[in-house]
């Protein structure tokens, strides 16, 4: 029969050397070898104390934006919502009312803003779609829920803190490297 | 009257010393277990169980809380009385030998002259194999009573095991006897420690390789666990076995490790004795403290190469166990008998 690739190698029957069936030499030299571990660095990362950064193009969970005056980026245009392939989003446009001028950017805004954690695949199209910088994929990961409604996030889980009147959680939520 | 004449004291003194060496070996064998996880962790390049105290130093307690809170199961279809007889079994005998491994010289406390030594019987390497062939019960009952065909194959196994490598122990410690003339172990340490006498190792290297191995095969220690072969039998005689009940067939194990360990550092590494000092120079009590302290080190050193094995060598298949044992130990341990009883033969000329 051909063989089907090149790489296969026949099976070797020939019996044990005496030395071989001694196993006592093979085992020393296996003893040898794991000995020499004793010695090697360990690639443990000591989970809690220490943690392993995340690489600078991570996408996890997501954002809504504010400007620098703390006012909310989203104009519920909805491109995030149609980019999205799992269909995880889902949102309610308002319209600004007269005094709210410090709340919302723009004219339009997102009275109900939800993503579908369990659906969200988090490939980021929403953050390429978004026209005004209101929606990103931050540096943390969703965290275990009981149920399945507690992965249905709403604007006031996804909102980002306000920077003027929560600074530190701002730069927090905003994640180290979109701050320089 | 003959009653009063007991020596109470002597009973007193016995008890402390039985409570003292019982409770150490217990206290050794918890610290064992958490050396064996860390030795492994550390041939293979982790940490190992660090989070319970500084350096998870706690993990023994942890574990044995663990294993005290689980439920006890008793399965239906076992036999109740021997499936508890089991691990009481191999938990007593793995203990009892450790009543005539002589710890140290002796200490001189309330002008009484204290042997560090449970019972200086004289057939006490004959007791210790007595003992060491009633451990095996221990994995019989259990596999029987479980009522269970892998752990039934596991006892099976674990009988042909020990019964197989017994022989070859037996005859390869027939050797050292030949050269000490005696059964007590304290003598056997004495003679290594005389002065312008060497440790047995150095007479007998053949016999003490095939002691060890058998050692490792009477403790159920890889490359021979094959009464506890996870993969193929799942665990094998204790399978069945919950909570405490299987913390005892665990632990029994361990301290089993120690005394063979023992054993073999009085048997062929002199015992108590440190090389290149004449204890009999120092202070009494000195002497059988840095005696203990020796004996000591030697049983770790010991435990640590069990243990260095385990995480290196897989385990035999059961052909190849009794190969190893009957067609290559027990003629190499007569042919060791053999030679060493000619040569001191010739010797004597």
């Amino acid at each position: 029969m051909q063989a089907l690739t090149n790489r296969g190698k026949e099976v070797s029957r020939k019996p044990m050397s005496f030395m071989e069936r001694l196993y006592i030499p093979s085992i020393l030299k296996g003893m040898a070898i794991t000995f020499s571990h004793i010695f090697k660095k360990q690639p443990t990362i000591r989970y809690p104390e220490q943690k392993r950064e995340f690489s600078p193009v991570f996408r996890g969970l997501h954002v809504l934006n504010r400007d620098e005056e703390g006012r909310e980026r989203c104009t519920a245009c909805g491109l995030c919502a149609v980019a999205c392939p799992a269909e995880a989003i889902t949102m309610e446009g308002a319209e600004r009312l007269e005094g709210e001028e410090n709340k919302y950017r723009e004219e339009k805004y997102a009275a109900k803003y939800e993503i579908n954690m369990l659906r969200c695949i988090f490939c980021g199209l929403c953050e390429d779609a978004c026209p005004k910088d209101a929606i990103y994929l931050s540096e943390t990961f969703a965290p275990a829920n009981f149920t399945r409604k507690g992965f249905i996030y709403g604007k006031e889980d996804l909102l980002i803190p306000d920077p003027i009147t929560a600074p530190e959680e701002f730069a927090k939520a905003r994640g180290a490297h979109r701050n320089n | 009257m003959t009653l009063l004449a007991f020596d109470w004291i002597l009973m007193v003194e016995k008890l402390i010393l039985i409570a003292i060496i019982v409770f150490a070996s217990l206290g050794i064998a918890l610290y064992t277990t958490f050396a064996e996880r860390k030795v492994a962790a550390i041939l293979q390049d982790r940490p190992g169980p660090n989070r319970a105290g500084p350096f998870g130093l706690l993990q023994p307690f942890a574990d044995g809380l663990k294993l005290i809170m689980k439920e006890e199961i008793i399965p239906n279809s076992a036999s109740k009385a021997l499936f508890i007889l089991g691990p009481g079994l191999a938990m007593t005998a793995a203990l009892m030998t450790c009543s005539v491994i002589p710890w140290s010289s002796h200490v001189e406390l309330f002008d009484r002259k204290i042997d560090l030594q449970i019972a200086d019987i004289n057939i006490g390497i004959l007791y210790i194999f007595g003992v060491v062939s009633l451990g095996v019960y221990g994995i019989m009952i259990g596999g029987w009573a479980s009522n269970n065909k892998f752990s039934l194959m596991a006892a099976l196994r674990g009988a042909s095991q020990a019964i197989s490598y017994e022989l070859a122990m037996g005859l390869s410690l027939i050797a050292v006897l030949m050269i000490s003339g005696s059964l007590s172990l304290k003598t056997i340490v004495e003679e290594q420690m005389a002065a312008g006498s060497m440790w047995n190792i150095a007479y007998q290297p053949l016999g003490f390789v095939i002691f060890f191995i058998c050692a490792l095969a009477e403790c159920n220690r890889t490359p021979f666990d094959l009464p506890e072969a996870e993969n193929e039998l799942n665990f094998g005689y204790h399978q069945e076995y919950s909570s405490m009940k299987l913390g005892f067939y665990l632990f029994s194990e361990y301290i089993n490790m120690i005394m063979s360990s023992a054993v073999m550092a009085c048997l062929f590494f002199g015992g108590y004795d440190i090389p290149f000092l004449n204890e009999s120079s120092l202070a009494p009590n000195t002497a059988a403290i840095l005696g203990l302290l020796a004996l000591l080190t030697k049983i770790v050193v010991f435990i640590f190469v069990f243990m260095w094995i385990r995480w290196t060598v897989p385990r035999f298949r059961y052909d190849q166990l009794m190969n190893v044992g009957w067609k290559k130990l027990i003629p190499l341990a007569l042919f060791n008998m053999l030679l060493t009883g000619a040569l001191i033969l010739w010797k004597q000329g």
